[in-house]
């Protein structure tokens, strides 16, 4: 038994075919209500060690331990219905109604209708989204900023003990990336919810972690406080990432990220 | 004309037998070609040898294929039954296959990562998605259907095809031409009915 709730050791996954390994013999704890971002360009391995923990992908060594049990120890249905998961494209069920979709892992869980109508109403307001308004109506008729919305709500909707984001905010303008990166952060710290959140953008990286994972072909190059990466870069390749050297870059992330919590 | 403002209860009992004959068929095609297509749908090597068995099926000329058939069936209702069924495998099966394999993989991601089981991914998600493709399978192999079941008036079986080989021995050029034109215009009409119902699943399930 450990206290992290998600611990990542030598983590390795090789696609059939390939000829490197997609994530190497990555190891690292993630604390409970911690949000750690995974960070690197794409294909560096991120989304694939963020789908072994709700084992979308498998492991072809090493393991991955869900507060203390190795995942593939459990059902694999049953594991991800305990853990959120939200996505770039959202995926939103495009013949069900706002709510139902919100509604789909309580469902499977088998909670009563009126357990999951009232979980609904109050997963909208959490996303800032008005119940009588948004509840019926079809994804069709949802902007991008507010598709992703509901696509947190339903990550959410079971009360997960985890939450896994696959650059959800990867898709939708600036302005709207903004607002919605400073809810995700007000949800996250009010649930205490243990976040793994993946992205290529560093500025994302910065406002939101408490914890960077900085990643390149598969393997993790340095593991830190934002602070700490932009302060000492281990690497040349984490320099350049995090432009190292450049105080008014430092300063104003820094700055923006607390100005971020306070609110 | 003048065939069918002369008889129009004859031509009209023909056509509701035409039309029993066509339904009923489809939906023994349906009980068979959608599990078939649901099963080859997750896995491309069987898809694409399945599509090709029924592919290479629905090329054989129907007359050709009756002619097989009423030699193991006999005269009657059956060999004409059985080649609807058989005709309407491809239109059908390949409509699902690529029905499921046109669903937005994100959706089936999402399904998938939220713990639906693979069962469950199907039933909620895949299916309900696919569904206006496979209407649309299912009106093209209803309109091949009413026009190659005219060719159970040749075999024995009451329907449209009635009229027309009768016609065509007696000479009866008229007899023809309202059994042909029977069967068009039920073409037509099932053709703009179930493009309806597909409109209808594409808004209520888009």
């Amino acid at each position: 038994m450990s206290d992290a709730a998600i611990r990542f050791a030598n983590a390795t996954v090789r696609y059939p075919g390939a000829d490197r390994n997609a994530v190497d013999n990555v190891s690292f704890d993630v604390a409970p209500g911690e949000l750690v971002v995974l960070l690197g360009p794409s294909g560096c391995g991120k989304s694939t060690l963020l789908r072994t923990v709700n084992r979308l992908v498998a492991l072809d060594a090493g393991s991955v331990e869900f507060f203390g049990t190795d995942v593939t120890a459990s059902d694999p249905v049953e594991l991800r219905r305990n853990i959120g998961y939200a996505i770039q494209a959202v995926g939103l069920f495009g013949h069900m109604t706002v709510a139902a979709n919100i509604g789909v892992v309580p469902s499977l869980l088998g909670w009563s209708a009126g357990q999951i109508d009232a979980r609904v109403d109050e997963l909208l307001s959490m996303v800032d989204l008005d119940p009588a308004r948004y509840r019926n109506r079809k994804p069709r008729e949802l902007s991008g900023g507010e598709a992703q919305r509901v696509g947190v709500a339903r990550a959410l909707a079971a009360r997960p003990r985890a939450l896994l984001m696959d650059e959800p905010f990867g898709a939708v303008d600036a302005l709207v990336r903004t607002e919605l990166q400073r809810e995700l952060l007000r949800i996250v710290r009010e649930l205490n919810t243990t976040t793994i959140f993946v992205t290529h953008d560093v500025d994302e990286a910065l406002l939101l972690a408490d914890t960077i994972v900085a990643m390149h072909s598969g393997r993790v190059e340095q593991i830190g406080e934002p602070a700490m990466l932009l302060d000492r870069p281990e690497s040349e390749y984490v320099r350049t990432l995090f432009h190292s050297g450049d105080a008014l870059y430092r300063e104003y992330f820094l700055h923006v990220r607390s100005e971020m919590r306070e609110s | 004309m003048n065939y069918i403002a002369e008889h129009p209860a004859r031509v009209l009992a023909l056509s509701v037998a035409h039309v029993e004959l066509v339904a009923f068929a489809l939906i023994v095609a349906c009980a068979i070609a959608f599990p078939l297509g649901l099963v080859a749908a997750r896995r491309p090597r069987l898809a694409s040898w399945l599509l090709g068995t029924l592919g290479a099926l629905y090329t054989i000329p129907s007359l050709a294929l009756l002619a097989v058939l009423v030699q193991l069936f006999g005269l009657g209702p059956a060999p004409i039954f059985v080649a609807l069924v058989l005709y309407a495998q491809f239109m059908l099966a390949r409509n699902v296959v690529a029905g499921i394999n046109g669903v937005d993989r994100a959706q089936v991601d999402a399904a998938r990562g939220l713990g639906m089981s693979s069962s469950q991914t199907l039933a909620r998600v895949e299916i309900p998605q696919a569904l206006p493709v496979m209407i649309g399978g299912v009106r093209v192999a209803a309109i091949a259907a009413i026009a190659i079941a005219t060719l159970g008036g040749y075999v024995g079986t009451t329907g449209l095809g009635v009229l027309i080989f009768n016609g065509l021995t007696l000479h009866q050029s008229s007899m023809i031409v309202a059994g042909s034109l029977a069967a068009s215009i039920l073409a037509i009409v099932v053709d703009a009915l179930l493009r309806l119902v597909e409109r209808r699943a594409r808004t209520v399930l888009g």
